[in-house]
């Protein structure tokens, strides 16, 4: 196994993570394609770690700390757009546009 | 944290002349740290606790400048009574790798000189404010605003290199912004503080260039270090030294107004009257004739074209504002022109190679100027209006402040043995000697037009019948103490500098890191044809102000009540003696030569008298209303046009659409790594 | 890559199931089909944990993400009403712009891997074992940790205050 593959499919994945941040209207699954981007994140953490050798695991326990973050994230997240929608009727973040001139 | 280093200790960069012994001042220059900290420590305190207090923090700023005045005039008996000091001390802040940033002060006779004004005017100022802003809205904030102005200030002139300075120059910026829009409800104040801070930035622009070319090209930016190199005659340095002082003094063009950096100052007036003060008299705007004075010896050794264009625009400025203030009503306009025209004067000295003249007017004006300004500022407590049209007559309501602006404005006009004659005479006389006829014969006009508004503002003001509103009255003894005490300086400080007869000035000034032949030209006798073409155009700038004002037709009735009752007496006596040949020898023909007299009278000396007044007057408005209000002030307000609409068409960019910005990020990103990419391979 | 190690089928296999999973959760016009190809593609990513020898964090994917994190987020789909099932106006109509970023994304970073790592062998797979995992968050990591559940802590009480309905209104 090459570390560049691991490489190449997490590139992947972020890069379809960032297509679906910037196209997705809804809110919900704009924190979808967020959550793809960390995965991309975490196996180059993975990946990155067997190929120096870490007898430590750093990579793995980094990998650990995204997830304990992302599901933080996805929680205050949610509860935002949960707000946004109660207050607005609406979760979709292209009708956000008063800060806009 | 403590260590103080001593730098130059007693330092003798002597090139050529005989070298001087200096002291190192002892604890009392290495201890002249505090002059700086303790008004920015009286800052902190107002602000944190100053509404608490009985008189809202203005006894901590009074007792602060006080402090200042006292050190400052310590260390002035001390360097004059002993050899002189020249002390340069550092305070190590901290420290990145090799760079150490420190926290130095210089204490020589340049920057004792500017303590003592700053901290005796200051006082003065500070103590007039405490009546003055009896029941201001805010006077915590005015007062810690204030004490942060003095203390910028003193951190400018303390500064013993160039990035102090520029935190001092730019402290002394955003204080004057906060003290001009200290009554920021009305919108023009607010927009005068913008106009003199925005002013100031542009020239600051230059400023900083300047500074950071010098920097680059010494090594270091330390003052003392660039005069080193300066007295070595460095060839790096040569090659930029006239890029650099005219840079400086660019700089210097906005803090001290000068054409066509003027603009502000008049529009500052919108401050409290005690900032107009301070601000006009010893801080502020000689901020940029000390700056010149400081880097005097780079301008003289190394860059004598830039000099010239210090002569030029000095000479510039010296007219123009002479002429606006005399068609000003505002009577704080009057003096804010008359301030530009005096900085004309200094600014011009320094350009002709009078070091020590212009230093002596900027110290002699701060006093006389800040008297005048004070007084402006009681005049207008008790009339509640800064329009002249409002007041007259008022000698008679406030005699103190009479008689103290009588004072400041004889100074002023440069009358014989007040302070302001003898530093106005040593300017022209610099002017004469140098080889300059034409400034000389501006100046001389000068003075003459400075004699004519002080005549006519002292008029409209203290004679005639008041024209204003309820009963004015004398300012309380806290305002008018103060303005005594000016007063005082304004007839006194002249003395200091008689040529050929007392030298404690120029010993004063002249007691630097370099020795006195790099510091200009210095008069030891009296240049009387200057001397007398000066006072000359004095008396007859005040003799045509009285003639013109008596005529004024708009106020002529006033004038004739005024008048009549003065010269009664006189007239009185002289029909007495002329009784006497009435009869015998006038009557028989008094009556051809009275119509003769009268026809000439009438037709020839009113004719030139009103000819050569209304020149001046069209002058002063086509000056003001053509150059000024729309040359320069167009060029400024379609700038700011121009932003404002390049704003409105560029506003359209922020769509609030999360996901278009979050394009832009990532794009941008993108554009980042592929350009680092191509950078390293 | 050399296709003659068991491995690396395993990889290829797995690696474009969760391609296609993932452009399922970006494209799909149904809510329900994105948030449950996230969970083959997350699942997809603790398979490849496991290929690289890491089953205590594929474990934790699994539970954590699978388990709540994408119940969360059906509950999150539920409670905004989001259109269940196929609806027209998922995504808004400028697509191309982020499209070519993410195009552009995807070359410059496979790109740069390819171009610094080439065809650099990870060494032979040998399992950290969770008890290695346990010492390095307690010895190196002991602080980052406590900060990650400070972190939660505020999550926790962030998620209530937002949530929770004003009493007022």
């Amino acid at each position: 196994m090459t570390i560049a593959q691991f490489l190449v499919l997490s590139a992947a994945l972020f890069s379809i993570g960032i297509y679906g941040v910037l196209v997705r209207r809804n809110a919900v699954l704009v924190l979808l394609s967020v959550e793809l981007m960390l995965a991309a994140v975490n196996i180059n953490f993975v990946a990155f770690g067997r190929y120096f050798a870490d007898s430590a695991a750093g990579g793995q326990v980094f990998a650990l700390f995204i997830i304990t973050v992302a599901a933080a994230e996805v929680g205050i997240g949610l509860a935002i757009v949960l707000l946004i929608f109660r207050n607005r009727a609406s979760a979709n973040i292209d009708e956000l546009d008063v800060l806009k001139w | 944290m403590v260590t103080a280093a001593l730098l130059a200790g007693p330092s003798i960069l002597a090139a050529g002349g005989e070298a001087v012994e200096r002291s190192d001042g002892g604890v009392l220059a290495a201890g002249a740290w505090l002059i700086v900290l303790v008004p920015f420590i009286a800052t902190l305190a107002i602000t944190l606790f100053g509404k608490r207090m009985p008189r809202h923090g203005a006894e901590l700023a009074v007792a602060a400048v006080g402090f200042v005045a006292v050190y400052g005039t310590i260390l002035l008996f001390a360097t004059t009574l002993g050899d002189g000091i020249v002390y340069e001390g550092a305070l190590k802040i901290g420290e990145f790798g090799s760079f150490e940033i420190e926290w130095a002060w210089v204490v020589d006779g340049l920057s004792i000189m500017m303590f003592f004004t700053v901290g005796v005017v200051s006082t003065a100022c500070f103590v007039y404010a405490v009546g003055y802003l009896e029941g201001d809205v805010r006077p915590t904030a005015f007062f810690a605003s204030f004490t942060l102005f003095a203390g910028a200030m003193l951190m400018l002139v303390s500064a013993a290199n160039l990035i102090q300075l520029l935190i001092g120059w730019e402290l002394v910026g955003v204080s004057s912004y906060l003290l001009i829009g200290h009554y920021w409800e009305q919108k023009e104040n607010s927009s005068a503080g913008m106009k003199a801070f925005i002013v100031n930035k542009i020239a600051d622009i230059g400023l900083m260039i300047g500074i950071i070319i010098a920097a680059i090209t010494v090594g270091s930016f330390t003052i003392s270090t660039i005069m080193e190199r300066v007295v070595e005659s460095d060839a790096a340095l040569d090659d930029v030294a006239v890029v650099i002082a005219v840079l400086l003094f660019i700089g210097a063009m906005g803090k001290s107004a000068q054409f066509p950096f003027h603009v502000w100052l008049p529009d500052a007036m919108a401050g409290p009257t005690p900032v107009s003060a301070l601000m006009h008299a010893a801080t502020m705007v000689t901020a940029g004739v000390y700056l010149t004075a400081r880097m005097f010896p780079l301008f003289e050794e190394m860059a004598h074209e830039a000099l010239d264009l210090v002569l030029i625009i000095g000479a510039i400025t010296l007219v123009i504002a002479g002429l606006l203030a005399i068609v000003q009503n505002d009577i704080k306009r009057v003096l804010a022109y008359s301030t530009l025209s005096q900085l004309g004067y200094m600014v011009a000295a320094l350009g002709a190679g009078a070091y020590t003249a212009g230093l002596f007017h900027l110290f002699t004006h701060a006093f006389f100027k800040s008297l005048l300004f004070l007084g402006a500022g009681s005049v207008i407590h008790a009339v509640h209006s800064n329009n002249m049209t409002d007041m007259g007559g008022l000698r008679k309501d406030m005699p103190r402040t009479f008689w103290t602006f009588i004072i400041g404005s004889l100074a002023l006009a440069g009358i014989p043995l007040f302070a302001g004659f003898f530093s106005k005479d040593e300017i022209l006389a610099a002017f004469n000697e140098g080889g300059h006829p034409i400034v000389f014969w501006l100046g001389v006009g000068t003075a003459f037009i400075t004699a004519l508004y002080m005549t006519r503002a002292v008029s409209l003001t203290f004679f005639g019948k008041y024209k204003g509103h309820g009963h004015p009255h004398e300012s309380p003894a806290i305002m008018t103490v103060p303005m005594m005490g000016l007063a005082v300086g304004a007839l006194l400080f002249g003395f200091l500098n008689v040529p050929g007869i007392t030298d404690f000035f120029y010993e004063l000034v002249i007691t630097r890191g370099v020795s006195a032949e790099l510091l200009g030209e210095h008069a030891t006798s009296f240049d009387f044809f200057a001397l007398f073409a000066g006072l000359t155009a004095g008396l007859l700038g005040i003799a045509l102000g009285y003639r013109l004002y008596y005529e004024d037709a708009a106020t002529q009735e006033e004038r004739d009540r005024l008048f009549i009752p003065v010269l009664w007496p006189v007239l009185e006596n002289k029909y007495y003696i002329d009784d006497l040949y009435m009869n015998g020898i006038v009557n028989p023909i008094k009556g051809p030569v009275a119509r003769f007299i009268n026809w000439t009278n009438s037709y020839i000396i009113d004719f030139v008298v009103n000819i050569v007044g209304a020149f001046t007057r069209g002058l002063g408005r086509f000056v003001y209303s053509g150059l000024d209000q729309r040359g320069i002030d167009l060029a400024i307000n379609e700038a700011g046009a121009g932003t404002g609409y390049l704003g409105s068409k560029l506003r359209y960019i922020q769509t609030g659409k999360v996901q278009q910005y979050a394009v832009a990020l990532f794009g941008g990103a993108l554009v980042l790594v592929v350009g680092f990419w191509i950078s390293i391979t | 890559m050399d296709l003659s190690v068991a491995q690396n089928w395993f990889f290829l296999i797995i690696a474009l199931f969760m391609v296609a999973a993932s452009l399922v959760v970006v494209i799909s016009r149904n809510v329900m089909h994105a948030a449950l190809m996230l969970v083959g593609a997350l699942g997809g990513s603790a398979a490849i944990f496991i290929l690289l020898g890491a089953e205590f964090v594929a474990g934790v994917l699994v539970l954590v993400y699978i388990g709540a994190i994408i119940v969360l987020f059906l509950f999150g789909v539920m409670i905004t009403r989001v259109p269940i099932g196929r609806a027209r106006s998922l995504d808004h109509d400028n697509r191309w712009p982020a499209a070519a970023v993410a195009i552009a994304t995807f070359a410059v970073l496979a790109g740069s891997a390819v171009a610094f790592f080439g065809d650099e062998e990870i060494e032979g797979v040998s399992a950290v074992r969770t008890s290695d995992i346990g010492a390095t968050i307690f010895e190196r990591f002991v602080v980052p940790f406590e900060v990650v559940s400070f972190v939660l802590l505020a999550a926790l009480i962030g998620g209530i205050v937002l949530a929770r309905k004003d009493p007022e209104s």
